[in-house]
């Protein structure tokens, strides 16, 4: 008995023991998560002791010992009632200012970041990353390097949700939402979808496969020879006969595509907006809602006739667009 | 629950719970208020939701709202604004112990352009709708530009006139009663609470109207 | 019985009349306009349906004991969820404690004869049934998989399931509380008998004034929103619909606006009947009166602005967020505060725990861990990890059942003696508050820890590793089961076979305390004159 309770106070075996309920902690935001996880708690197990040892100790010193008795008048001291609002200000002010400072850096995702395209539906995860390969519930990340995940759904709300990485957002129909993570360890963590879906919401999940950078790179190469987004979008932008207008030489008919991703636009009502993954979605299926002042209003309307796994290929091969420009240095 | 004889004699209409028919007139008074409160947030919520998708899709509203006639929107706006009156009148004749007749011809005539409203707006503006097919789910033919949002317009003015439709139905049933009271006697004018907090009702579906119609028919600076 | 009766200041003339046999028959029931009644009859009611969305939540217990999921198919599990939350939230929770113990005692503790509307307060009682009724029928013939929630475009489009049905019986009851919202505030104004000021006031009035204003706030924006939500799903116009330009995240702005609030419906009641519980057995005035009462009034104002923390993780803004964040902390201080008086109130008090103190000190402790818990959902930085998982059930589950629903047990234990006239075996009373205590903390502390670990809610499978925590939470839920039907069964004996309470079994304050039990249906022979304070009992340091 002694020697168990020696053991405990070693402390290890309580560690290990703690160390089951913790996930995985897989990414470069995890820690600092954690660490304001372990305040809050802190925080509760604090006052939840405070309040129950006071109420405790009340109870068997003030028990009532004869059926007659009551109780004896207390004053409402005024110091007591401000010690005990303020305290509790400051410290939701305390935890405040940390929570959103730790949420707004970790929101922020690093310029160098890799990007991968995430289509929820009913009930699987589309996943394509820009060399080509596509994955159906697994995602391969490289460990060690930031990785940017735009997402969107094809048909209800869904949640994009890995623990170990401390990460999650909503995946919404006709938007795109993008979340960040940085991997740290290499292992096979879980992937879930956090917003209720319909009937197999729970068997929307699958594995996140974080690799060092040699079996990345083998996996990468290993699968089928594919075109890379962008390239598969260029197939589609000529199928649709895009081209025609969209061209440099086709003087005047349509903006050319080339560098305006990421350029403030001003559109024929008046706002300004960055030409971003939105936009180019809002002008592929509701042209006239934002053609330029200086262009006939004459493209038509592509609803229905692009999926969102085309989609994201196209805007892929715009931004390529924007990207070779900038290579060529013009 | 008739033990009205143990708090002795008082004026026709006094509840048993009360301690005085002055109280009485508060509670209910009161009551009307913050029924009127929670009407506010009722079409609030309309409202907002009105407000957020106009702002999104400005174009498809104000052509959603050329869709409209303006004629008959100002003609009931009209309509309404009298009703105001009439019931304030009929109100006003309860007060200073006005025969039982002349309540009378003033809530009939409320009720009158109550059902005149209804009627113009189901004849000359709903039907007609069904006809041009520009009712959102149920009959729907428009193929002008915008027509997405139109829909989206068109849910809107079916959902807040339908909302606003189905109060004013509600005002008429509410008339209908208040006319047989007056009749039967039951108001005096010491005692004419459920006259003045229908009253209020009236007057507050008329000011919704005030809202829609503008919202509604006036958008884009069309005149 | 082990209580001791307290010195009785002034025994009614026992007449043998009462609000319960002045009349029989069930028309008399039916048709009756005396709150009290009604109150009975939203007892029964509301139980039925305790009992059924409890059931609901016991096979869903039952069924997660294997990670594969133990008794049903995915699709059935999804419609347990639903039926649960939905029949627990909107016809139990919302209309517990106002409904039966409000509609109680209202008139009772401001010496009013009434509520100002009775017919009103009657058809309440009947909107909220016929409510009630869409439900069950819903369920009954298929039910309805959206969650308690809503969400477009799975219930507007995607969902094959009777989401109309069930919405309009929402709708229809939010009708009930918005009625009964305008009934309370009336007669919390108008109807108060002469020398009861405002700070006369039982706390648990103030409670009761201040969930009326979020019944009579709140309420109407839900019946608009599921208004929306209907006509969408009946007609396909495309309001949440984003292809033909509709938002599906207004609905959750819209949503939330009532539905954050109605936890405040919800858990605001309760912390009225604990300011009564505490100070009746302590025989003390309660600490900070004045601090309690506003504290319910800043609770009920600032839970209409912290809707959007519910929607962190939906891609609002970075400043939506922080905005949110901020009032969501707002909320913990009143909060906090209420729990530092009540404790405080303990202090030098004369203290007996007889089975209603029992539910009050156990509301305390598991509502200070059910508030505490939301600081993480209020902090932006672990929200997000924490948002959609088992740690949100447990935090609300404390909130809802360790808070409101332990209230309202206490209450019913507490007003017991008076509703019927009649003693509740009281150990028997205490042991079933033992159960629900252990039971509770049994069920939902583990899921605290699952949804640290990353488990999302609404899973009817689930990976393997979760198993043992889910397995001691359904351990728990079973316990939890029986210790609520402990408490149905002694109750139902008690109505026939308890012993006569006599007005005031507990030596209690507050005019309901003063009438006979059970009280005459107009509540006093002559309306009461208030001279004193609430919780004025006589100090011992007074006596000597």
């Amino acid at each position: 008995m002694m020697g168990f309770l020696q053991s405990g106070l070693d402390s290890l075996p309580v560690a290990a023991a703690m160390m089951q309920f913790r996930p995985p902690v897989a990414s470069s935001v995890a820690n600092s998560v954690d660490q304001l996880y372990l305040m809050l708690t802190g925080i509760t197990i604090f006052f939840s002791v405070l309040i129950f040892s006071i109420i405790f100790y009340f109870m068997l010193k003030y028990r009532r010992k004869s059926p007659g008795e009551s109780g004896t008048a207390t004053h409402t001291p005024m110091i007591l009632e401000l010690t005990w609002t303020i305290i509790p200000s400051l410290i939701c002010v305390v935890l405040f200012v940390w929570s959103s400072s730790l949420y707004v850096r970790n929101g922020r995702p690093p310029a160098s970041s890799t990007e991968i395209f995430v289509i929820g539906k009913q009930w699987m995860w589309h996943l394509q990353h820009p060399e080509g390969p596509r994955e159906i519930n697994e995602l391969h990340v490289p460990v060690g390097v930031p990785v940017k995940l735009t997402m969107t759904s094809q048909d209800v709300i869904h949640d994009f949700y890995i623990p170990a990485f401390r990460v999650k957002k909503d995946v919404l129909p006709g938007r795109y939402s993008q979340i960040w993570f940085q991997p740290t360890e290499t292992g096979t963590f879980h992937l879930f979808c956090a917003q209720y879906c319909g009937t197999n919401h729970s068997e929307m999940i699958g594995w996140v496969y974080v690799m060092s950078d040699g079996d990345y790179a083998t996996w990468l190469a290993g699968g089928e020879k594919t075109e890379s987004m962008a390239q598969q979008g260029e197939r589609l932008f000529s199928q649709f006969g895009c081209g025609s207008c969209h061209s440099a030489d086709a003087a005047g008919r349509a903006p050319s595509l080339a560098g305006i991703y990421g350029k403030p636009e001003k559109t024929q009502n008046g706002e300004t907006r960055i030409v971003d993954e939105a936009l180019i979605r809002q002008a592929i299926l509701v042209p006239n809602s934002v053609h330029l002042p200086n262009y006939q209003p004459i493209m038509p309307t592509y609803q229905g006739q692009i999926d969102e796994e085309q989609m994201l290929q196209l805007i892929a091969y715009v931004k390529s667009l924007g990207s070779e420009e900038r290579m060529n240095g013009k | 629950m008739a033990e009205l004889a143990t708090h002795g004699a008082h004026p026709q209409g006094f509840a048993h719970q009360f301690e005085d028919i002055e109280q009485q007139r508060d509670a209910g008074r009161l009551g009307m208020w913050v029924f009127l409160v929670t009407e506010i947030l009722f079409f609030g919520g309309m409202f907002t939701s009105y407000t957020i998708y106009r702002a999104l899709h400005l174009e498809s509203f104000i052509q959603g709202s050329h869709q409209l006639e303006v004629k008959f929107g100002a003609t009931n706006t009209a309509v309404l604004i009298f009703s105001s009156l009439t019931m304030a009148l009929a109100i006003r004749a309860a007060q200073t112990g006005k025969k039982k007749g002349h309540i009378i011809f003033w809530l009939i005539l409320t009720m009158a352009l109550g059902a005149l409203f209804v009627g113009l707006k189901l004849r000359f503006e709903w039907y007609r709708d069904y006809v041009d097919g520009i009712i959102p789910g149920v009959h729907w033919f428009y193929n002008g530009p915008h027509a997405p949002g139109v829909k989206m317009f068109m849910c809107f003015y079916f959902f807040m006139t339908g909302l606003h439709a189905i109060h004013m139905i509600i005002g008429l049933g509410i008339l209908a009663v208040l006319v047989i009271m007056t009749a039967r006697d039951r108001f005096s004018a010491e005692y004419y609470s459920p006259l003045e907090i229908s009253g209020l009702y009236w007057h507050f579906v008329d000011i919704v109207w005030i809202f829609l119609f503008p919202l509604l028919y006036l958008i884009g600076g069309r005149y | 019985m082990s209580t001791a009766i307290a010195e009785i200041h002034e025994t009614p003339a026992e007449s043998g009349v009462n609000y319960l046999n002045v009349t029989y028959g069930i028309k008399s029931w039916l048709l009756t306009l005396d709150h009290k009644r009604i109150g009975l009859l939203y007892l029964g009611s509301i139980t039925l349906m305790f009992f059924v969305g409890g059931m609901a939540a016991v096979l869903m217990r039952l069924h997660l004991v294997e990670p594969q999921g133990a008794l049903f198919e995915p699709e059935t599990y999804n419609k347990m969820f639903s039926t649960h939350g939905i029949i627990m939230v909107f016809f139990f929770l919302v209309p517990s404690i106002p409904a039966t113990l409000g509609n109680f005692l209202i008139p009772l503790m401001i010496g009013a004869r009434d509520v100002a509307f009775p017919r009103l307060n009657l058809m309440s009682w009947y909107l909220y049934i016929t409510g009630a009724a869409f439900a069950l029928v819903a369920t009954l013939s298929g039910g309805v998989d959206t969650g308690w929630t809503f969400y477009p475009p799975y219930s507007s489009t995607y969902s094959q399931t009777h989401v109309v049905v069930v919405a309009l019986g929402v709708f229809i009851a939010g009708f009930s509380s918005i009625l009964t919202g305008v009934n309370f505030i009336v007669t919390i104004h108008k109807m108060r008998a002469p020398g009861m000021t405002w700070f006369r006031l039982p706390l648990f009035i103030w409670a009761m004034y201040a969930t009326s204003l979020i019944f009579v706030l709140g309420t109407p924006v839900i019946a608009i929103t599921l208004f929306l939500l209907g006509m969408e799903r009946i007609l396909h116009v495309g309001i949440f619909d984003p292809a033909v330009g509709g938002d599906p995240l207004l609905f959750q702005h819209l949503f939330w606006f009532y539905s954050h609030p109605a936890v405040y419906i919800m858990i605001l009641p309760g912390m009225g009947v604990i300011s009564e519980l505490i100070t009746a057995f302590s025989r003390k005035k309660i600490f900070g009166y004045a601090f309690v009462a506003f504290s319910s009034l800043s609770i009920a104002i600032i839970s209409f602005i912290v809707w959007g923390h519910h929607m962190f993780v939906t891609g609002q803004s970075v400043y939506a967020g922080l905005v949110f964040s901020v009032l969501s902390f707002l909320v913990a201080i009143p909060s906090a505060v209420k729990v530092f008086n009540w404790t405080a109130t303990l202090y030098k008090g004369s203290i007996s725990y007889e089975a209603p103190m029992l539910y009050a000190l156990g509301f305390i402790g598991l509502f200070t861990i059910g508030g505490l818990t939301g600081l993480f959902l209020a902090a932006l930085a672990t929200d997000v990890h924490l948002n959609g998982t088992y740690f949100i059930v447990a935090h609300f589950h404390y909130v809802m059942v360790g808070g409101a629903v332990m209230a309202y047990m206490g209450g019913l234990h507490f007003w017991w003696p008076k509703i019927t006239g009649r003693l509740y075996p009281d150990l028997w009373a205490r042991i079933a508050a033992a159960i629900i205590f252990i039971g509770f903390n049994l069920t939902f502390f583990p899921q605290f820890m699952l949804g640290y670990m990353g488990m999302p809610r609404r899973y009817a499978i689930y990976p393997a590793e979760f198993q043992v925590l889910n397995v001691m939470s359904s351990a728990g839920a079973s316990i939890l089961g029986v210790g609520y039907i402990i408490p149905l069964i002694y109750f139902m004996w008690s109505m026939r076979y308890g012993p006569p309470a006599g007005p005031n079994p507990w030596g209690a304050k507050g005019l309901e305390w003063t009438t006979q039990s059970p009280p005459l249906t107009e509540n006093f022979e002559t309306i009461p004159i208030v001279t004193e304070d609430a919780y004025n009992y006589p100090s011992e340091a007074a006596h000597g």
